[in-house]
């Protein structure tokens, strides 16, 4: 186990290395942010060379990658062109985007699974065809529509919650925005759940336990239940990732100032400490994520073993 | 109609919002006692906050609060007032004595003396401090010492500027510039207290200035909390509590915050909310002249365009745009179509002139037509319009305008867009003289003065002459009204200067841009001055 996981973690360092670069490599492609900090009149060129150095713009790719890669080793992320530290952002902004994307996870896993347990066990009734139903129409709706729909209806139309999340972004706030990220990845946690359950339910270990006598709350959870969620788990870890990735559109939405607010303005700024030490970060917290998925593989199906 | 029964809504919960925020506001609630805190629209500011740095809107909306310069632009007539100013004198246009007046402080309890403006400006001009408004300080006398085009200062401060004593300073230009007085109220020219260069870093975390509001608290990114100041010594005291300013990554949210009563002011109504505004908001949106135009910029420099005998194909693509219906029907009247290179902010006064251009500036369809054959046509038979599209609605109406000619050329292939992804990308193609036919630029006026709208654009080699206009007659006509002494003299000028523009049409006037905004029923004495920001102090908040 000890040795899977160094193995692991070493090979995350090449994939870190790459992705950092792509990332890089991209922004840069970009081309030259400093004119667009002058707005629409031409930079002065004294100034604009100075801005240049001072930001070692005027260095070829490689060696500021190269210097960047050095800062990052010693935990400094550059400096944003409004002069803030990247770090300080970064401070301010995955705590709310970690706290938007727990609800929206803990959404997803409480209405994701028991709706998916219950069509599961309901195989072609009458509900399991409503959770069908509900599932495709939500899938099928993206989430800047859901996002725009249930903020005007809920925050303007009935007042019933406030439209946008304020800047401390306390949890209740994020109840709806958490509703709207999650809703897409809760309809594949329900079908997921309901698949992997209803073919297990066919499965041998199911019927000895049935046989056995166990009751059968036993059964579900113990035994079925435990096998079923493998394929679960897998999503919603490599779910987490992209949910702190993806909640650009909702955080725009819902004005949340988290890490979408911060890579959409560093993209439109062509900001690049900011891009690519915001995404650098995604990257890690997506391996990491994958890490513990696999692990949890061991801890709930005993016939995995990692060596 | 939808935009009505949105507003009919939008007022029942605005009642249970107020109340609220009443509850949650810090110092908040008051009956229009001038206690009332309101809560505003803002963006992230793009550079620190510090007075020559901020070159856009949002940052500016912020130092308009906290600073005040020597003068002052009214925001309802646009013109230069004296604010700190006891009195600026010359004789010969060119040397400036300047007296401030007694008894005006910092927030922190400095006193504002002359020291603090030739601070500033020394910070403002120096290379070293990249600052991005620096050029403003290019008229006064060692401007090319401590800024220089290449290489390092020669100089730490400028040589044009004096301390007499406490509230005296002389100010020695490079050049006559008569008007030069009434451009000391753009905030690139605010005063600095020493806590600025003392403790830059706790500066910028929180600023102090001297205006009629004070920081409380600035989270940045996301929020700045400004409360009225009781030590500020002006004329124009805050008549409400303060201001939240809230940074919105959307517009449209801001809009629906605004709706829901979530939000009280929102200086900027997204383009696709223009048309349901007017019946949500009622005589609660505002649709205000500002001091913005929006031209379509010829390469001078590309011989195709820029060759003598084309100012007819210039003037006759001017006259095939059909600015009329694009205002209405693209920006539904949030434009107005441009008949000179001004803004009708600065007033007949200060030297807008409607319908300068003449017929040039007008849609005929037949003499757009003859205009450009006699000018031997479009170069290759047809004209590429450059736009970013990354911003605004460009693509919008740059199609607009594009079928515009197409139709008064009856080719469909005459016009066409070009858009470039990002700004920064259109920029650095601008600067490159990469230009291969017209693109689009938009002027906001730094101090509402004619010659800002004429002489950083049109003069030769100018900072912002994109086109790399020149024109002998042009430069000296502009000279000429610098060293006028009369103000009216002076703008009779600048508008000969202009009638040399309607000639060679090295720019086309398309229009001029107007703020927008919007709020609830809890405010009221809103508006926005000429740079489209709303004038804070006035705004009276109600229960």
């Amino acid at each position: 186990m000890g040795r899977y996981v160094i193995r692991r973690l070493l090979q995350m360092i090449p994939v870190f290395i790459g992705s950092t670069f792509l990332i890089f490599f991209m922004v840069y492609a970009l081309g030259d942010p400093v004119a667009a900090m002058f707005g629409d009149r031409a930079p002065d060129p004294a100034t604009a060379a100075r801005i240049r150095e001072e930001l070692l713009l005027d260095q070829p790719l490689w060696k500021q990658y190269l210097h960047y890669m050095g800062q990052i080793f010693r935990g400094d992320f550059g400096t944003a062109f409004n002069g803030q530290p990247v770090t300080e952002l970064m401070g301010t902004a995955f705590p709310v985007t970690l706290r938007l994307t727990l609800v929206a996870i803990v959404i997803e896993i409480i209405v994701g699974v028991t709706l998916g347990v219950l069509s599961g066990l309901r195989r072609g009734r009458a509900l399991d065809t409503s959770v069908l139903v509900f599932t495709l129409v939500v899938v099928s709706i993206p989430t800047f529509v859901s996002g725009y729909v249930l903020q005007f209806l809920l925050g303007v139309k009935w007042g019933w919650v406030k439209p946008t999340v304020s800047t401390d972004a306390y949890l209740d706030e994020l109840l709806l925005p958490g509703v709207v990220l999650a809703l897409v990845s809760l309809a594949y946690v329900t079908r997921l759940t309901r698949t992997s359950l209803a073919e297990n339910a066919r499965a041998d270990y199911v019927r000895t336990a049935v046989a056995k006598g166990l009751p059968r709350r036993r059964v579900v959870t113990r035994h079925l239940l435990r096998n079923s969620l493998i394929p679960v788990v897998t999503f919603i870890g490599t779910d987490i990732g992209s949910l702190m990735g993806g909640a650009i559109v909702t955080e725009r939405i819902f004005n949340i100032h988290g890490v979408g607010f911060q890579l959409y303005q560093g993209i439109l700024r062509q900001n690049s400490p900011t891009v690519v030490g915001f995404v650098t970060v995604l990257v890690l917290v997506f391996l990491f994520a994958n890490l513990v998925v696999d692990l949890l593989y061991a801890v709930l199906d005993p016939r995995i073993r990692y060596a | 109609m939808r935009g009505a029964t949105r507003a009919k809504w939008a007022v029942g919960t605005v009642a249970v919002a107020l109340v609220a925020t009443a509850c949650g506001g810090g110092g908040g609630g008051g009956g229009g006692d001038g206690k009332g805190v309101l809560s505003s629209s803002w963006g992230d500011p793009q550079n620190p906050l510090e007075p020559a740095n901020t070159n856009e809107v949002q940052g500016g909306k912020v130092l308009d609060m906290i600073f005040r310069g020597l003068k002052r632009y009214d925001p309802k007539t646009g013109a230069a007032e004296d604010m700190l100013a006891q009195k600026i004198e010359s004789k010969d246009q060119q040397n400036y004595t300047v007296t401030i007046k007694k008894g005006w402080k910092f927030s922190n309890g400095e006193p504002v003396t002359a020291q603090s403006f030739v601070d500033a400006w020394n910070y403002g001009a120096l290379i070293d401090n990249n600052q991005k408004n620096a050029y403003f300080f290019g008229y006064i006398e060692g401007y090319e010492k401590v800024h220089p085009e290449s290489g390092k200062a020669s100089a730490r401060t400028l040589s044009g500027l004096q301390v007499k004593d406490d509230r005296t300073f002389t100010v020695k230009l490079n050049q006559k510039f008569s008007t030069w007085p009434q451009t000391l109220g753009y905030p690139a020219f605010a005063p600095l207290p020493r806590a600025f260069f003392k403790d830059h870093d706790g500066w910028l975390k929180k600023p102090v200035g001297n205006g009629p509001y004070k920081v409380e608290s600035y989270t940045k990114g996301s929020a700045m909390k400004l409360r009225k100041w009781g030590g500020y010594k002006g004329p124009d005291k805050a008549r409400n509590g303060g201001v939240d300013l809230r940074v919105y990554t959307d517009n449209n949210t801001a809009y629906t915050d605004l709706q829901a009563g979530n939000l009280d002011l929102s200086d900027d109504i997204p383009a696709a909310q223009l048309k349901n505004a007017e019946a949500d908001l009622g005589d609660r949106y505002i649709n205000q002249p500002a001091g913005i135009i929006q031209t379509l910029t010829f390469p001078m420099y590309d011989p195709q365009w820029g060759s003598e005998k084309m100012a007819k194909v210039r003037q006759g693509l001017s006259m095939a745009i059909d600015r009329k219906t694009i205002t209405r029907q693209i920006f539904q009247n949030t434009r107005t179509p441009a008949s000179d290179w001004t803004s009708p902010v600065l007033k007949a006064d200060g030297g807008y002139k409607s319908g300068l251009c003449g017929k040039a500036c007008e849609y005929k369809p037949a003499e757009a037509r003859k205009l450009i054959k006699e000018g031997g046509g479009l170069p290759g038979g047809k004209v590429t319009v450059t736009y970013n599209a990354d911003t605004g609605s460009h693509k919008d109406w740059v199609d607009a305008l594009c079928n515009s000619v197409n139709k008064v050329l009856k080719n469909d292939k005459a016009c066409v867009g070009n858009p470039v992804g990002t700004f920064a990308d259109y920029r650095n193609q601008i600067t490159a003289k990469k230009m291969k036919g017209p693109f689009r630029a938009g002027w906001q006026m730094d101090y509402p003065l004619i010659q800002n709208f004429l002489q950083p654009m049109y003069y030769t080699d100018a900072s912002s002459n994109d086109g790399k206009y020149s024109n002998k007659e042009f430069d000296k006509l502009v000279d000429e009204a610098n060293a006028e002494t009369d103000r009216q003299a002076a703008v009779k000028k600048f508008q000969d200067a202009e009638r040399v523009l309607v000639k060679d049409m090295p720019v086309i006037p398309l229009w001029y841009q107007n703020g927008s905004g919007g709020y609830t029923d809890r405010l009221s004495d809103v508006r926005l001055n000429q740079f489209s920001v709303p004038v804070y102090d006035r705004i009276k908040v109600g229960s």
